[in-house]
């Protein structure tokens, strides 16, 4: 079973909901992505989106976007990008990792190279923001041969019938976006992603996440009510940028607030399902 | 070229397919979020392309707004001088706002007023896509939001002063290269925030399917009229077209009536900047490789882990590194050539023009005019080339100024 699914499976038992932090790989510094991702899993991830730093960012707000040109200043590409998951991976077996970018670096790279060096490297899943299911096939079936979940994003926007032509190309998990907009918009509101993800359960058995204007602990908790993973990414990324010249501070608050992201979304107890 | 298409006979009416492609290239390549609004924008086009009365509508914006059809004008002092071919100018430059870009931004206001849009945006380079635009969002009476980099708003003072003055705000974008390619991200990303009332005008022959081909039709008019002025003026098609290439559109529009007349030559002029040689150019089709940006899959400059790189032109309509996927498939099928001017010899191209037939043109255009200076001598004067005139010269005055040294 590839590292996702044993890590919805085990939660599923525990009746806990998945929480998966974003950050861009190589910001503020690129010698503090491993660092930071074991920081993570300790507050109490579950899963890690490990953004690939794209010139042209088009679905992230201004913080992502300084952070990719943060770490694209510091020589970061797709190929550091796989070496620093693959430092990961020797100390943490366990945690799932998963890629979140666009598509150019993957096409440079070519997707027969990318997928053995994703494979290699211990990547468990690719998010591809730009890479709607329609297009997607290419490079789909060389991941799942991999054992590599392609993951695919859900808008307020998306019909049924993509829904189900998505939920059948993915693996791992559906990314549903919780608002119109860029990363880092304004705050989402619970209510109506409850409404939509009963819907997208109706068409489909992978687990949910949400993302796209998670900001704090009780939001974090009142997503976990109704999704099976919380994803936040802004938040924290804006704070590593902040606390660039102070690692050991930006590694502690940052963990800090996805400890206490982690203990809003347990205390706020199982969800109904 | 010619004999390589002859032996490749392609349908070029069958192309793109339905969902934007032109053999491996365009496409949709957005995030999820944008997927439903492009489907809504396809069934409005599909809708009203072949409409009898939107068509009406737009034929008479055309006629009495955009001022159609243009002239093609013999360049016959040119010509003589150049020793060669015959060179006819389609005059784009004489359309209101000064350049082929209002055909394409009439056509997609009358789709933004059928789809019941109130707020229009769009991305600029050179500024005349943002005129063209903020031009129809005036006349009808829309909020008009036009994003450029500051790198481009310093360039191009007087387009910014023109779109405000028609009550368009210019929205200064100072990430990445602060250029067109920057702008296009910004506006993609205030349409998917503003999706519900917003209807995204882009300007050239690129971006998600349907905007290559939708953006085609509306700049083909561009073609059809030069196909049949040279038919009524000459009794016979041209045997060659050149245009500049940026994104494209001027070049398609020319070139998409005159795809399946496998006997006439089509050439299309990139920006070589300072050289292709130095790295400082925008020759996406001549020094580039396939990739995605900007919702399709196309020729880009990009460098080796595949990150966008910044280019150069000394026209601002040119510096972009992607381009238009037809162009591309074009390119692939040998159906046109794609060549490079250096900034040097546009400029060149420009004073000749403005001194040997007194119209000053566009800088981009000049890359054209450039390429027939060297390709006209080639040819016998019994023959004929027909370059797209895309746009006048007036916004670029200060940029030709300064570059000798002279304080406007």
């Amino acid at each position: 079973m590839n590292r996702i699914a044993r890590c919805f499976a085990d939660l599923r038992r525990a009746g806990r909901k998945a929480l998966i932090p974003y950050i861009t790989a190589g910001d503020p510094r690129p010698a503090l992505t491993v660092p930071m991702l074991h920081a993570l899993v300790r507050a109490g991830a579950n899963i890690l989106e490990l953004g690939v730093p794209f010139s042209d960012p088009m679905a992230d707000g201004p913080v992502i976007q300084k952070a990719c040109e943060r770490a694209l200043a510091q020589g970061m590409s797709l190929r550091r990008v796989l070496e620093q998951v693959r430092e990961f991976r020797q100390t943490d077996a366990e945690t799932p990792v998963v890629l979140m970018g666009y598509l150019n670096p993957i096409e440079s790279m070519g997707y027969d190279t990318f997928v053995a060096g994703a494979r290699a490297a211990g990547v468990d899943g690719v998010l591809t923001v730009d890479l709607p299911p329609e297009e997607a096939a290419e490079l789909a079936e060389p991941l799942k041969a991999a054992g590599i979940a392609p993951i695919f994003l859900l808008a307020p926007t998306s019909s049924a019938e993509r829904i189900r032509h998505t939920a059948k190309l993915a693996q791992g998990y559906l990314y549903y976006v919780s608002l119109k907009g860029v990363t880092g918009s304004a705050a989402l509101n619970v209510a109506e992603v409850a409404d939509k993800l009963a819907g997208i359960r109706a068409l489909t058995d992978l687990p949910l996440g949400v993302g796209f204007g998670i900001k704090d602990p009780p939001t974090a908790a009142a997503v976990a009510q109704v999704a099976d993973a919380v994803v936040v990414g802004s938040a924290l990324v804006a704070r590593m940028g902040e606390l660039a010249d102070d690692p050991d501070q930006m590694l502690r608050e940052v963990a800090e607030r996805v400890g206490a992201m982690r203990e809003a979304m347990d205390r706020s107890g199982p969800a109904k399902d | 070229m010619t004999a390589k298409a002859l032996r490749n006979p392609v349908d070029f009416s069958q192309f793109p397919d339905r969902a934007g492609h032109f053999g491996r290239y365009g496409g949709r390549f957005v995030a999820e979020t944008l997927m439903e609004a492009l489907h809504d924008l396809d069934d409005a086009w599909r809708a009203y392309r072949n409409d009898p009365e939107f068509l009406a509508e737009l034929d008479a914006d055309l006629a009495r707004y955009v001022g159609r059809p243009t002239p093609l004008y013999h360049a016959e002092r040119w010509s003589r001088q150049l020793g060669g071919a015959q060179i006819h100018l389609k005059r784009e430059d004489l359309n209101h706002t000064g350049a082929h870009k209002i055909n394409n931004t009439v056509g997609q206001a009358l789709l933004a007023k059928r789809m019941g849009k109130t707020r229009l945006i769009a991305e600029t380079g050179a500024g005349q896509h943002g005129v063209a635009s903020a031009t129809v969002a005036a006349r009808l009476g829309m909020e008009c939001v036009v994003y450029m980099g500051s790198e481009d708003i310093q360039r191009q003072a007087l387009n910014v002063y023109r779109m405000r003055l028609l009550g368009a705000n210019v929205q200064p974008v100072t990430s990445g290269s602060r250029t067109l390619k920057d702008a296009l991200n910004e506006a993609l990303r205030d349409w998917v925030t503003n999706v519900d009332n917003t209807f995204y005008m882009i300007g050239t022959v690129a971006g998600p399917h349907p905007y290559p081909v939708m953006v085609r039709e509306f700049q083909a008019v561009i073609g059809r009229e030069a196909r049949e002025q040279m038919l009524s003026d000459y009794g016979r098609l041209p045997d060659a077209l050149v245009a500049c290439v940026g994104g494209g559109s001027n070049a398609i529009g020319l070139f998409h009536s005159f795809l399946n007349d496998s006997e006439v030559a089509i050439y299309g002029v990139e920006a070589a900047g300072s050289g292709i040689e130095t790295g400082r150019h925008a020759a996406t089709l001549c020094a580039g490789r396939p990739g995605v940006l900007h919702g399709n899959r196309t020729y880009l400059l990009n460098d080796a882990n595949g990150q966008i790189i910044e280019t150069h032109s000394v026209s601002a309509g040119l510096d972009y590194p992607g381009v238009g996927p037809e162009h591309a498939w074009l390119k692939d099928i040998g159906r046109a050539r794609y060549v490079a001017v250096t900034d040097d010899e546009a400029l060149r191209g420009f004073h000749d023009l403005t001194r040997i037939e007194g119209i000053i043109p566009a800088l981009e255009s000049s890359h054209a005019l450039a390429y027939v200076t060297q390709l006209a001598p080639t040819m016998r004067p019994d023959q004929h080339i027909v370059v797209n005139l895309s746009g006048r010269g007036d916004k670029d005055i200060y940029t030709v100024a300064k570059l000798e040294g002279i304080q406007l």
